[in-house]
């Protein structure tokens, strides 16, 4: 289990940064990343491999409409 | 026919400020200049501020917004007018709505106010009726102003201002030169008539033109018999300001047009399909309204997504409503053939499409068809029809035709059930027209509850639940059920239920970075009275955060956009010389933002009562929507309601749910007015006053009866 902006999540084996954006369906252009805090690079998102445990925020960066 | 002129000596703007502005009554056709005071620049800045202290003065708390005493201002703000720096140009119109009886405030692009300030005016007061039709034209080169009768028989605004330009334009050079204030045939006969502010277009050789939308400010210019409001100012330059350091401007200006340059195409693609560009992130994060509100998605959606739209808008001129805007959203479909209506068959700009045209005239009243659309959008704004207020009462109608509660013989045949693209359009050929349904539809939802329940017997809890309205303004088109901090971005507002006061869905609902009442309270705070700044500046507010520098996420607070406040400031402090900060960018809103709070409870309204919401804003009031997404309901009532849901009926559940909903609006409500400096029953208290300098003997004459 990992935590994703506050909630829990299920984890899974090698699960990156974008698979996660994409079993949470977020396909937001701006979308920052980080994994226990720290900020994960766009180029990183197929490769930065997230662990059990792990407390993630995908924070989408909109205060518009 | 000429019915007034008056001469006036040309002036030059003095670090952002004519200081004078344009006085003129259509009763007895008075033109004169008034001084704009320190007071006034102190207190009010400019822009909605000015507007908002004009109408107070004009107006008692028994004026209606068809007596001749109610006012029409038109101002734009110190920083307007600039060149360097996107987004500058706007209006803000204020007056009394006919569909809130309070005052209702609207930003809106095109050259009008530029031009209105460069002829020698920090702001436009309309008040008084004209007799027959008239027309008001500003010369802001000689120094003239006119009242004169109108002589023009065209009713529509792509038509009168296209006729109006040429005819106050010495060639067609000078087109660029002209900006034209109009509204279109159903502002005559509806409550929710807008005002399009034009633009020449040089590229197309065309008119187009920019909507004050929300709140019936077109019907109240109709009711005062202005046809057209027109201004002719040739010299545009980017200093005309005569800023006090001009370098400030540029250097934030230049930063500015580096990001959008650079980094547009990757964030919001404002430039190539501008704000249609949410439609389908609305959708896929259910938050786009379909059907009256009932869903935040629909298997359809892909039909008018923005690559539809962008396959239709002309490419490869990204177009700003004024010059300077490199963000450039102002979109148009060109050589658009309408299949219906008086315009049927000949080629008209289609001016948009918007994200909120396509949710309002496409997926909340069930029309998931892009040219439908495009043609909704075109006859709302040639007839002088808000998009927003159209779509949103149209889906009630759907919802209530749906239910039984309207028939054919009630709606003298238009069958309009959701989807029914064809009745949506002649429904908005009768309020052109001012016959059969239409006539009642352009009442707006208020209104119709009350002949509903009263004529057809209607149930009124039903329709009280269902009628997206608030302070009697139509709901602007976003999903705001899973968001309890933007049912407060809407409802906690001084205008009504538009939403930009605060728009704080993905903070809120997908974020989770404002978990408790006083983080939602804070953001209920901070960003409605950011957002006020604009509408005192003149400035647009896309260049804010529809693009944002390439190292934000890295700052401290990143919802902010902190370089960009900064930007803001310097620009302020560019124009005007002065040395203001961020904080007091705040309380430059915060003294606006509770005089009309204020206003607002002088005219009757203003209190806590008046901010309650419509229960599907809030969460699902039918069955339908409940089993849509039940297992989200049936876990909300295990994990923050408590209760087990097996064996519970559907309704029970219901029930349950929106107890502990309207609870927690009410918890938000307290922790907003506490944030705010207000009573709970929402009145600003005098020591909050006191603290913004605004302890104006008038202003706690009003709050006294209230505490
Ligand atoms: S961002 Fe769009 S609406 Fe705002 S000023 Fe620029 S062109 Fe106009």
């Amino acid at each position: 289990m990992i935590i994703v902006n506050g909630k829990e999540f299920p984890w899974e084996e090698g699960m990156t940064v974008r698979r996660l954006l994409e079993l949470k369906k977020y396909i937001y252009p701006r979308i920052t990343v980080k994994i226990n805090g720290q900020i994960v690079n766009e180029e990183e998102y197929d490769t930065k491999v997230i662990n059990d445990g792990d407390n993630v925020q995908c924070i989408h960066l909109m205060a518009g409409g | 026919m000429i019915l007034n002129e008056y001469k006036y000596e040309l002036g030059t703007i003095e670090r952002g400020y004519n200081n004078r502005s344009l006085y003129i009554n259509l009763s007895d056709n008075t033109i004169k200049e008034k001084e704009v005071t320190q007071f006034m620049k102190d207190k009010f800045i400019g822009g909605k501020g000015f507007g908002l202290w004009y109408l107070w003065n004009a107006v008692t708390p028994e004026t209606k917004w068809n007596d001749p005493e109610n006012e029409i201002v038109i101002a734009h703000g110190p920083i307007a007018g600039i060149t360097q720096y996107p987004g500058s140009g706007k209006s803000l119109v204020v007056t009394l709505s006919p569909l809130t009886h309070m005052p209702m405030d609207s930003n809106v692009g095109g050259y009008f106010g530029p031009y209105l300030k460069f002829s020698g005016f920090d702001a436009l007061e309309l008040q008084g009726k004209a007799e027959k039709d008239v027309i008001i034209f500003i010369d802001g080169n000689r120094g003239i102003v006119q009242i004169m009768e109108s002589d023009v028989e065209e009713k529509d605004s792509h038509l009168l201002s296209e006729i109006l330009t040429d005819r106050f334009a010495k060639n067609e050079e000078d087109k660029k030169n002209v900006s034209v204030v109009s509204t279109g045939s159903a502002a005559d006969n509806t409550l929710i008539g807008l005002l399009n502010f034009s633009f020449y277009d040089i590229r197309r050789k065309a008119v187009r033109l920019k909507q004050a939308g929300r709140g019936g400010i077109g019907t109240v210019f109709r009711d005062k018999k202005i046809k057209a409001l027109v201004v002719r100012f040739e010299g545009t330059k980017g200093n005309l300001n005569n800023p006090a350091d001009q370098g400030k401007i540029n250097k934030a200006g230049i930063k500015l047009h580096r990001e959008i340059c650079l980094l547009d195409d990757k964030q919001n693609r404002m430039r190539k399909i501008g704000t249609a560009n949410i439609i389908e992130i609305m959708d896929q994060y259910d938050l786009l309204p379909t059907h009256n509100y009932k869903f935040g998605s629909h298997k359809d959606t892909y039909k008018i997504s923005s690559d539809k739209f962008q396959a239709r808008v002309t490419q490869g001129l990204p177009d700003g409503c004024w010059y300077g805007c490199s963000l450039s959203c102002a979109k148009a479909a060109d050589d658009f053939i309408p299949e219906t209506g008086p315009y049927k068959g000949q080629k008209v700009i289609v001016d948009g499409p918007e994200y909120e045209n396509a949710a309002a005239l496409g997926s909340n009243i069930g029309v998931f068809d892009r040219d439908a659309v495009l043609e909704l959008n075109f006859y709302c704004d040639t007839y002088g029809i808000d998009t927003i207020s159209f779509g949103t009462l149209t889906a009630f109608i759907m919802e209530c035709y749906e239910n039984g509660i309207l028939d054919k013989e009630k709606t003298g045949g238009l069958e309009l059930y959701f989807g029914n693209k064809e009745a949506a359009l002649e429904l908005i050929h009768q309020m052109a027209r001012g016959e059969g349904f239409g006539k009642i539809a352009g009442l707006g939802i208020r209104r119709m509850k009350k002949i509903f329940i009263e004529e057809y017997g209607a149930d009124a809890d039903f329709l009280n639940d269902i009628g997206m309205e608030q302070k009697g303004l139509e709901y602007s088109e976003y999903l705001s059920k899973e968001s309890l901090a933007q049912q407060g971005g809407y409802g906690l507002t001084n205008k009504g239920p538009q939403h930009d006061e605060a728009w704080l869905i993905f903070m809120d609902m997908v974020n989770n970075q404002i978990p408790t009442f006083e983080d939602k309270a804070e953001a209920l705070h901070y960003f409605p009275m950011f957002r006020t700044w604009f509408g005192l500046m003149g400035l647009c507010k896309l260049p804010w955060n529809d693009i944002v520098p390439e190292d934000n996420k890295y700052t401290d607070e990143p919802a902010k956009i902190p370089e960009h406040v900064q930007n803001y400031v310097d620009l302020f402090n560019g124009i005007t010389g002065k040395n203001i900060d961020k904080h007091e960018l705040i309380r430059q809103s915060e003294r606006v933002y509770n005089f009309q709070r204020i206003f607002n409870i002088r005219m009757g309204y203003g209190k806590r009562i008046h901010d309650r919401t419509p229960y599907r804003s809030m969460g699902p009031v039918t069955e339908e929507e409940y089993l849509s997404r039940q297992e989200r309901y049936d876990n909300q009532l295990k994990e923050l309601v408590g209760i087990d849901p097996e064996g519970m009926t559907t309704k029970e559940k219901i029930a349950a749910l929106r107890k502990y909903r309207e609870d927690q609006y009410e918890k938000l409500t307290d922790a907003v007015y506490q944030r705010r400096g207000w009573t709970m029953d929402g009145v600003p208290t005098i020591k909050k006053l006191k603290e913004l300098d605004m302890d104006i003997p008038e202003l706690i004459e009003v709050v006294e009866q209230h505490l």
